[in-house]
């Protein structure tokens, strides 16, 4: 997608849904799901758009663990690293994650292919280790399952 | 037509239930997506509709369906409510939870759906909020504040416009009861929230869902439009979080539906007076609003007649990770550690013993199993040096190595710290340092005698990295020195609770940061 068009979608959205400054999550959540990521050039549009600093914009999008500023890769494999996942064997699955989606935890591959990422709970704390594939949840990940994944991300 | 009920819960779809309500769908069943009934060694659960009740099966695969529908299949389980695991419970919350289908309004009306609000705005608000306080409610995020104090402080707070806000930024590792409620029973939850607006005089509440919880998000939208009607002039809106655990702090989630960094505020002013937009604004867990249909409905005293001590009514308990059967118990406070994770969770899913369970969250003390006689109380955990938190218990068994969940404590403090105070944001990141070194040490030194000679002060005042004391001993000194500063120093829990869980690891399982056992061990 072009600036421009960026520039139009902000517009749009902010015609619909309103201005006021509560509205900027919604925004930047707006802009990731249309676009992927929010790129720093477009920083200055949102800002004008809400009637805000830019510096504000800034500070709220970099605070916030979901918002990209740079695009992921085509598959995005988020894998839990929290307490109840580790008690059922995370940390070794995320050792073979890395190895098998050919990636390491926090990267996109070379080949903007896969990206993986940590998530702390996804709520489904007795059927560890979880991941979320492309928005799709997955339970007891094992080498197996990894093996599954690492074929769905590689179309 | 046979009707069959599939979950369509998160955790059921994670473990295969969308493809096993297909397979029932292309074998010409009516297939009904539920809510999960809670106990996962089940999922993905089929229940098929005959004339004597539903009969449970489960777990099942896409391909068992066939032999499921000719009622022969060796995962048959009957009465799914007659399960152990489900009889011993007081589903007071949970109730139509696994039962309903969660965006039908008539199952909701069909099974004592809107009796609490419609007795709510049949009586003045101060006699709503008089019930809640007689119910004994108490927050459920974790802190236990009782609900009614909550609700009278914005009833007599001056002004026109006030909110009614929802924390369902469920972040505690181990959790998942806000999940299941909101992805069920999603008109439970509305149903609560209109109940304290009427109750406060709000006209506009929202849910603030962490993004992590997709499903819920959707289920919650869908059924704020379904409903809308039913709980006009009331309305309100879901707003997504952005992966921020420091939102579940109320504060900072306040600041997040502004459209803020999701930083904690200094209180005072308390949100009840000074919240959302600067107005009086109700801000209560998910299971605290879902409680209170059924305290209306069926009176304070029903709530208030189950519980513990000043810990009344029921909590929905969450069983995680290393367990045989995980999942959702709700029942009265004052049952035991030991008998949710052993007799109800029935150990460990390795099958090994269990040496730790973690109980409220990454911000949760560890304790071992000579704790496991610790009746399930606020002020008993407390005592204990934890808490309760959301009720989530993560179980470990005997492979875990305590110093490394005690770094990773630190390690998560450091990730999600909002900045805004130096304890939290500095001191995490200096105590995943000092347990590096704590496991860096214990690798190479035997755990030797105390020598008391100014080890903190030197350990605090050397600046140069060899000048360090990287002893075992100094170490330890220091990591509880620093926890210290982070408790009594931190602006909200989270810098401030995280030493729980350092400070139990190290006082339970001093073996693990190399030093001796502990002698009590034997004791018991």
């Amino acid at each position: 997608m072009g600036s421009d068009e960026a520039k139009a979608l902000i517009d749009a959205w902010v015609g619909r849904e309103g201005a006021g400054r509560d509205r900027l999550l919604p925004l930047l959540h707006n802009v990731q799901d249309a676009i992927g990521y929010i790129d720093d050039a477009l920083v200055p549009a949102i800002a004008a758009a809400l009637n805000l600093s830019r510096a504000d914009i800034h500070g709220v999008l970099t605070f916030y663990h979901d918002y990209r500023r740079q695009p992921a890769g085509r598959h995005i494999v988020k894998l839990c690293r929290a307490e109840s996942c580790q008690a059922r064997g995370g940390a070794a699955i995320e050792a073979i994650a890395a190895e098998r989606l050919g990636v390491a935890m926090g990267e996109t591959r070379r080949d903007g292919q896969v990206t993986l990422e940590p998530v702390y709970c996804l709520g489904l704390c007795a059927i560890g280790p979880n991941a979320m594939v492309d928005g799709r949840p997955v339970a007891r990940i094992d080498a197996a399952a990894l093996d599954r994944i690492a074929i769905e991300i590689a179309a | 037509m046979t009707r069959v009920f599939i979950s369509r819960d998160m955790a059921s779809v994670a473990l295969g239930a969308d493809a096993v309500a297909h397979a029932f769908a292309d074998a010409g069943c009516e297939v009904v997506r539920t809510g999960s009934r809670g106990l996962f060694s089940i999922e993905p659960l089929v229940e098929v509709e005959t004339e004597g009740g539903r009969i449970g099966y489960g777990p099942v695969t896409p391909d068992d369906a066939a032999r499921i529908l000719g009622g022969n299949h060796p995962n048959r389980l009957g009465d799914v409510a007659a399960l152990p695991f489900f009889a011993a419970q007081q589903r007071f919350t949970f109730a139509r939870c696994g039962i309903v289908d969660p965006l039908s309004l008539a199952d909701y009306a069909a099974h004592g759906g809107w009796t609490g609000l419609d007795i709510a705005r049949a009586a003045e608000p101060q006699a709503v909020v008089d019930t809640l306080k007689a119910s004994g409610l108490r927050g459920r995020g974790g802190a236990g504040f009782p609900t009614g104090i909550k609700w009278q402080t914005v009833l007599d707070a001056p002004g026109g416009t006030k909110y009614i806000v929802c924390n369902a930024d469920e972040g505690d590792s181990g959790t998942f009861a806000d999940r299941m409620l909101m992805e069920g029973d999603p008109f439970c939850l509305i149903e609560g929230m209109a109940i304290a607006a009427h109750a406060v005089g709000a006209t506009h509440g929202y849910i603030y869902i962490r993004s992590e919880y997709p499903f819920a998000i959707q289920t919650m939208r869908d059924a704020i439009a379904l409903s809308a009607d039913r709980i006009a002039p009331f309305t309100l809106e879901v707003r997504a979080g952005a992966g921020a655990y420091v939102c579940g702090e109320e504060t900072a989630l306040l600041d997040s539906i502004e459209g803020k960094r999701g930083q904690v505020r200094a209180k005072p002013p308390l949100p009840a007076l000074a919240g959302l937009f600067g107005k009086p604004t109700v801000i209560n867990n998910v299971l605290s609003l879902a409680a209170v249909p059924f305290i209306l409905a069926e009176g304070a005293d029903a709530y208030a007649k189950v519980g513990f001590g000043r810990s009344r009514g029921t909590m929905p308990v969450q069983l995680a990770g290393d367990v045989r059967h995980g999942g959702l118990f709700e029942v009265g406070f004052g049952i035991t550690l030991g008998e949710l994770v052993n007799d109800i969770g029935g150990g460990t899913a390795s099958g090994r013993p269990v040496r730790a369970v973690q109980v409220g969250g990454p911000l949760g003390a560890y304790f071992p199993p000579s704790k496991f006689d610790l009746p399930f109380d606020y002020e008993a955990f407390t005592a204990a040096g934890g808490l309760i938190g959301h009720a989530g218990i993560t179980i470990f068994d005997d492979s875990v190595d305590m110093a490394h969940m005690a770094r990773f404590a630190m390690e998560f403090c450091a990730v999600e710290s909002c900045g805004k105070c130096t304890p939290c944001r500095i001191g995490s990141t200096r105590g995943v340092e000092i347990v590096d070194r704590i496991i860096a040490a214990r690798e190479t030194e035997p755990a030797r005698a105390a020598t008391n000679d100014g080890t903190l002060g030197k350990a605090l005042y050397s600046r140069a990295p060899d000048r360090i004391d990287v002893s075992l001993e100094a170490q330890t000194t220091l990591l509880r020195d620093l926890c210290d500063t982070m408790k009594y120093g931190s602006l909200c829990a989270l810098g401030g609770f995280t030493p729980y869980p350092v400070l139990s690891a190290l006082d339970h399982f001093p073996e693990d940061f190399g030093a001796a056992a502990p002698v009590t061990e034997a004791a018991e």
